[in-house]
């Protein structure tokens, strides 16, 4: 019972809320106990002011700071959410609950770690990279304006695509795998038709893979079955429902079935 | 000060419930809220054998309000037997089982495989819009939902709850249904049907289009119900949508409830349940109001 110990709603103070780049902002908040507990891929719920806006906006932890106890999140502008985050100032609080779920495994031994994220599926691929132990090849894919790229390097090679060409390699991430045969243990976040390819690439050639997914939720905590994603099964159906708030939003490759699939 | 209230002959330490698929059987709450402290814990509805539920996307966010789909995904009654009674029995509270299903022999079959279990009470849910009998929901029928209640209350070993849809056009008519079918309290609201549309995308949010809205943009419709129901039958009535706060719950006490349940808040913070508790006291306090149940129907 103690692994959710501290984690119920509470007030963080924001250190700094900063534009990364074109509706991307970095927001650093002061919570010593969230910190101490977190693991790359596990996530926060962020809570809005506005009254009407009541279900939490789970953002990805980014980057842990055990020393100053500051967690850093990285999030865009989708919606109103969103929006209204960009508007606070450092000094002022906000509510957040976590850190939630399930993390990638980082005690992976692997001769190479194959990183891959795409769009805001980038920002948890910071702490993951400074925790796993060994080489590290960065692919990161962007449809445009890519961001992080230098604080990932300091942990490994990193290689860029955008959609556009207008920076790295014109295409994207699992093209990008494909043309240079880059082989390794994976894990991935982004869109879901990143995590598709990814997961047909890992299939092709019998790569460990890890997805971290992405589905609304209600509450962030396994109470309201919301955010359930389909988990192969040898029952009748062929599949479960799995929460991505409990028991992902980590999974293996091998056991998620996409909507196409 | 009193805070205990009579339901049907079992007695709440205080009328603060859960609501029905807002709270699982509580193991999610157990760091946040000690179970010894709630009036009745109401688990999620369970059926007679396993349910999938629907696909995602179950839930949206709307002004005020969720609205959910979630499908009564739950691992059927076998499996909650064996592991949601234990583990609840080991706190001081009261339990009440929901049951769904999509006939009636679905119902009767989960009323029944519990006649020798443990628990305190049973809340059909019949506001399930999936059912075989014509096609119409139990709910928002008078002749049915008078048909479902007797044949449940017949094999039923504890004091039946019927839980009634808002979606009616006269919600005292399936009151008195059920009253006349033998029910032993009521309990309102379930969830308003509604829909959410991405006007980027032009689509339904959800997969199946429409859910249920809850949460606090659908109080003054429950407080309204509480009131109209409360003044129809004789039965105690448990009320419920949309309560955040104590003063709400003081709110549909005042109404007509003698019992109320918390849903949607225990999302929204998962110490909700103690929070409000707090909160009621401290507002009877301040009344000098040394009983609760002196407050039920006050308005009336
Ligand atoms: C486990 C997880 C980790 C995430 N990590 C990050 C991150 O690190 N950085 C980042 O920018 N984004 C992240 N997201 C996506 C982020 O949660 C949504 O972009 C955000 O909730 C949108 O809120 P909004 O109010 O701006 O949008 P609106 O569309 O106005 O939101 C309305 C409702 O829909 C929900 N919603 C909308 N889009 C999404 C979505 N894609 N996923 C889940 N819920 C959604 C909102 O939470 C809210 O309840 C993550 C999502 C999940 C599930
Ligand atoms: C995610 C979710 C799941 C629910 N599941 C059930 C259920 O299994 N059985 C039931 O009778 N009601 C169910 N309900 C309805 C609630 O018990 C309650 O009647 C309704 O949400 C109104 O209260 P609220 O506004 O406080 O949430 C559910 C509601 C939500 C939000
Ligand atoms: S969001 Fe409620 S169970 Fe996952």
């Amino acid at each position: 019972m103690c692994e959710t110990m501290n984690k119920s709603r509470t007030v963080c103070k924001i250190i700094s809320n900063e534009l990364l780049t074109d509706q991307i902002f970095e927001m650093i908040l002061e919570c010593p106990e969230i910190v101490n507990e977190a693991k790359p891929g596990q996530f926060v719920n962020l809570y809005c002011r506005h009254l009407g806006r009541l279900l939490p906006r789970p953002i990805s932890v980014c980057e842990l700071n055990k020393d100053k106890g500051h967690l850093h999140l990285i999030y865009a502008i989708m919606g109103n959410g969103t929006k209204e985050f960009s508007t606070y100032n450092a000094g002022e609080t906000i509510d957040v609950m976590g850190p939630l779920g399930n993390g990638y495994n980082t005690d992976t031994v692997s001769d190479i770690h194959l990183i891959v994220g795409g769009g805001v599926g980038t920002p948890p691929m910071v702490e993951l990279c400074k925790q796993l132990k060994g080489r590290k090849i960065i692919v990161v894919g962007f449809r445009d304006n890519p961001y992080l790229v230098n604080r990932l390097k300091e942990y490994g090679e990193v290689y860029v695509t955008t959609d556009d060409g207008s920076a790295g390699f014109k295409g994207n991430v699992v093209e990008f795998l494909e043309k240079k045969s880059l082989k390794g243990s994976i894990y991935a976040c982004g869109p879901t038709p990143m995590l598709i390819g990814v997961q047909a690439y890992a299939d092709k050639y019998n790569l460990d893979a890890s997805l971290s997914l992405e589905e609304r939720m209600g509450c962030g905590f396994g109470a309201c079955v919301g955010c359930v994603t389909k988990i192969a099964s040898n029952n009748d159906a062929g599949f479960i429902y799995k929460k991505v708030c409990k028991d992902g939003p980590v999974f293996n490759a091998k056991e998620v079935l996409f909507s196409c699939n | 000060m009193q805070l205990n209230v009579n339901i049907a002959g079992i007695e709440f330490k205080n009328p603060i419930m859960t609501a029905s698929g807002t709270f699982g059987s509580g193991r999610d709450f157990t760091s946040y809220v000690d179970l010894n402290k709630l009036g009745c814990v109401v688990v999620k509805g369970v059926a007679n054998k396993a349910w999938p539920g629907n696909p995602p996307p179950r839930i949206v966010e709307t002004y005020g309000g969720m609205i959910n789909a979630v499908g009564l995904q739950n691992p059927g009654i076998d499996a909650f037997c064996k592991e949601d009674i234990p583990f609840l029995k080991q706190y001081d509270t009261k339990i009440a089982v929901n049951i769904a299903g999509k006939s009636i022999e679905d119902y009767v079959e989960v009323a029944q495989r519990l006649v020798s279990e443990d628990i305190d009470l049973l809340e059909l849910n019949i506001s399930c819009p999936n059912v075989k009998e014509g096609g119409v929901a139990f709910g928002v029928n008078p002749s049915m939902a008078e048909k479902i209640t007797k044949a449940v209350k017949k094999v039923a070993n504890q004091p039946l709850i019927v839980k009634l849809s808002p979606n009616v056009t006269d919600i005292t008519e399936i009151a008195r249904a059920a009253e006349n079918g033998g029910a032993d309290a009521l309990s309102l609201i379930n969830t308003l049907i509604g829909t959410k549309i991405d006007i980027h995308r032009q689509k339904f949010i959800l997969s199946t289009k429409q859910g249920g809205l809850s949460g606090p943009a659908v109080k003054p419709v429950a407080v309204r119900m509480v009131y109209q129901v409360a003044n129809a039958v004789k039965l105690p009535v448990i009320g419920m949508g949309g309560i955040m706060t104590g003063e709400d719950v003081i709110e549909f006490m005042m109404a007509g409830a003698s019992a109320v349940a918390v849903g949607t808040a225990n999302l929204l913070n998962p110490a909700a349940t103690m929070n409000i508790l707090n909160e009621v006291k401290a507002f009877l306090s301040d009344k000098s109001i040394d009983n609760i149940n002196d407050i039920v129907g006050i308005v009336a």
